[in-house]
């Protein structure tokens, strides 16, 4: 079954006087439990097809399928739904509400869905502890180091299970072995729950545990192949 | 109702994140809801003794008269019951205060001058609760009983009469038949008045003694009730109403008394129109603050449309903050009025500007009234008012486009 499904997508941002094209005719097809990494250089288009997957930006042209449902034609509202039922973001930065702690962070998406109190408090330690946080629940961002944040939006975007994982740069602000650690609990997602994910990186070390690598250059995809996972 | 403990959290906890802001924000409201409150109170308190005392120069909260008293006030048109009668229709109907008097024009004059008086001839017991004179500041006494021979006058009235104590006047006036009614009296008692016109236009004599002078036997010109609350006359006024069975004309003491009526009117109108001043002034402070608020964290915004909160959440949790924000303020505010309204109870002697204020009928103590309605129409109002004032921001944090906002910069 299709995940992800792309069809000639184009779009252009306008920078000074020049228009920049994101994304030149992109078409691509995620099958569900894909484990994909989106690669390019910066203004490589890679961010833009992440967030159009997303239905964070509207595409120009072309459509874009998300669990079966177009969502490039759909209101903010029904976005809205899309993503908080079937997708987890994880951003490069900025990723945490600053006044909640990272347990409160955790918990954000399920309390938004309408979880019960003690279930997302069962299931939000239980994820800070998946992902090394345990002690830490109490903590404002502003008390955690980049890295342990990034954990933290990790943790958040997958304490719900969502079918799909969307995620740019996610071991950016990691070390070696932490960014290890976070790419083996995706694995594992990926391969016990079927997860999908879409990653857009830079970073050899992710690429490595993908099945699947598509490389991008100037908002074009010219490079899509098949590897065996680490 | 599923998003309001998460929005709520959220609008607390954004609303201290920045504490200097939050701290000065709220000490505005603060201070913007005391005044509105404290001067309200004040206000209230001066416009109530003002009324107070109005009504204690002579209406009640009720009177009756002959049907043609109010076109033309002379001596004809009287009331002819007796003192019996009256007294068995109302004496048992329990009200604070009830009295019967005799109120004509006259003329006064002592040897030297003469003066137009309106003439009071009254039970001094029963009219106690009803006068604006203290029986026992009066220099010499005031009437001792509904038979008593002395007269009773205002002390500049003495002065323009160049009469005193112990000397004698003679008031004038007409009998129903309009033939001159004179009679001498002699002057028992001086008072004073806390307006200076009262002490030249009222003289006070007994009942017994108005009536015998005007040749009615025991008719009477007007009869005045007290009821428990000015404000609320209503029930006073249908019990005299069933009393009389349509023959008398009863009124309301703002039927009465227009200006005063006016008055307690137009200080309605004033409370609202001060709270929307004062919010006025408050608003560009909040709409400021929530401007701010919002523009300050655009990304993270950004973030929870992007994690799937819908512009609505993030439009109620932004209107939420600014509820907070009054709601904090204006308890604080509303204790601050508590806490200075309480310790001024025994009033406030403005008596250094007393005689300017007299002269329109203003107290010289001020007592301040803090009334339970005008706390809670300060309060709804600056809420309503609030809440129509922050849409604007809301509104716009609302329309973010989330990838705009998550790569917001600076």
């Amino acid at each position: 079954m299709t995940a992800v499904r792309c069809v000639d997508l184009c779009k252009t941002y306008r920078q000074g006087d020049q228009d920049i094209k994101a994304l030149d005719h992109v078409s691509v097809e995620i099958e569900e439990g894909g484990f994909v990494c989106l690669s390019a250089p910066s203004g490589g288009g890679k961010t833009t097809l992440l967030n159009a997957i997303g239905g964070l930006d509207i595409p120009d042209s072309g459509e874009v399928w998300v669990a079966e449902q177009r969502i490039d034609q759909m209101s903010k509202g029904e976005l809205a739904d899309l993503r908080l039922a079937n997708i987890g973001f994880v951003f490069q930065a900025y990723n945490l509400i600053p006044v909640l702690t990272a347990q409160e962070n955790v918990e954000f998406v399920m309390q938004v869905q309408g979880v019960p109190a003690t279930q997302r408090r069962e299931q939000s330690l239980a994820i800070l502890e998946e992902v090394g946080l345990q002690g830490l629940e109490d903590r404002r961002p502003a008390e955690m180091s980049g890295g342990q944040q990034q954990r933290v939006a990790v943790a958040r975007a997958i304490v719900s299970r969502p079918a799909l994982v969307l995620a740019d740069e996610p071991t950016a602000n990691l070390d070696s072995k932490t960014a290890d650690e976070l790419m083996a609990l995706f694995t594992e997602l990926n391969r016990h729950h079927n997860t999908t994910f879409i990653l857009a990186t830079h970073d050899q070390r992710v690429m490595r545990y993908a099945k699947r690598l598509i490389r991008m250059l100037d908002g074009r995809i010219v490079d899509d192949i098949e590897q065996d996972a680490a | 109702m599923r998003m309001l403990p998460v929005l709520t959290r959220l609008a607390w906890r954004y609303l201290w994140r920045n504490h200097r802001r939050t701290i000065i924000m709220l000490s505005a409201i603060s201070i913007g809801a005391w005044a509105m409150m404290f001067m309200t109170a004040l206000s209230r308190g001066m416009v109530d003794q003002m009324i107070l005392d109005g009504i204690s120069v002579l209406p009640g909260h009720v009177q009756v008269h002959n049907p043609q008293y109010l076109d033309d006030p002379s001596v004809s048109n009287r009331i002819l019951l007796g003192e019996n009668e009256l007294a068995d229709r109302f004496a048992s109907l329990g009200f604070k205060a009830w009295a019967s008097r005799v109120k004509v024009p006259a003329v006064i004059s002592s040897e030297y001058e003469s003066r137009g008086v309106t003439l009071l001839g009254i039970d001094p017991m029963a009219e106690r609760e009803f006068s604006f004179v203290s029986y026992d500041e009066v220099e010499g006494r005031f009437l001792e009983s509904a038979e008593d021979t002395g007269i009773v006058i205002g002390r500049k009235l003495a002065d323009k009469l160049d009469t005193e104590l112990g000397k004698r006047v003679v008031l004038m006036s007409q009998d129903p038949e309009n033939e001159i009614a004179d009679r001498g009296f002699r002057v028992v008692g001086l008072f004073t008045a806390n307006m200076p016109a009262f002490e030249e236009t009222f003289v006070f004599i007994s009942r017994k003694a108005a009536q015998k002078m005007l040749r009615i036997g025991d008719a009477t010109i007007e009869v005045v009730f007290l009821g428990d609350d000015y404000r609320d006359v209503e029930p006073t006024y249908e019990r005299v109403v069933a009393a009389v069975d349509g023959t008398l004309k009863v009124s309301r003491w703002h039927e009465i008394d227009t200006y005063l009526g006016t008055m307690l009117k137009v200080m309605d109108g004033f409370v609202l129109v001060w709270v929307v001043v004062i919010f006025l002034a408050l608003s560009f402070g909040l709409v400021n603050t929530l401007v701010m608020a919002v523009f300050e964290r655009v990304r993270e915004i950004g973030l929870m449309l992007a994690l799937g909160m819908k512009p609505a959440s993030i439009l109620g949790q932004i209107i939420i903050e600014s509820m907070l924000l009054l709601a904090v303020g204006l308890a604080i505010g509303d204790a601050l009025t508590y806490a200075t309204v309480q310790p001024l109870q025994d009033g406030i002697d403005v008596s250094v500007v007393a005689e300017g204020m007299n002269m329109w009928g203003a107290p010289s103590v001020l007592y301040p009234k803090l009334y339970l309605y005008d706390v809670v129409l300060a309060n709804v109002v600056v809420l309503i008012l609030g809440f129509l004032a922050s849409l604007s921001p809301a509104w716009r944090a609302s329309r973010y486009e989330p990838v705009e906002a998550i790569t917001k910069v600076g």
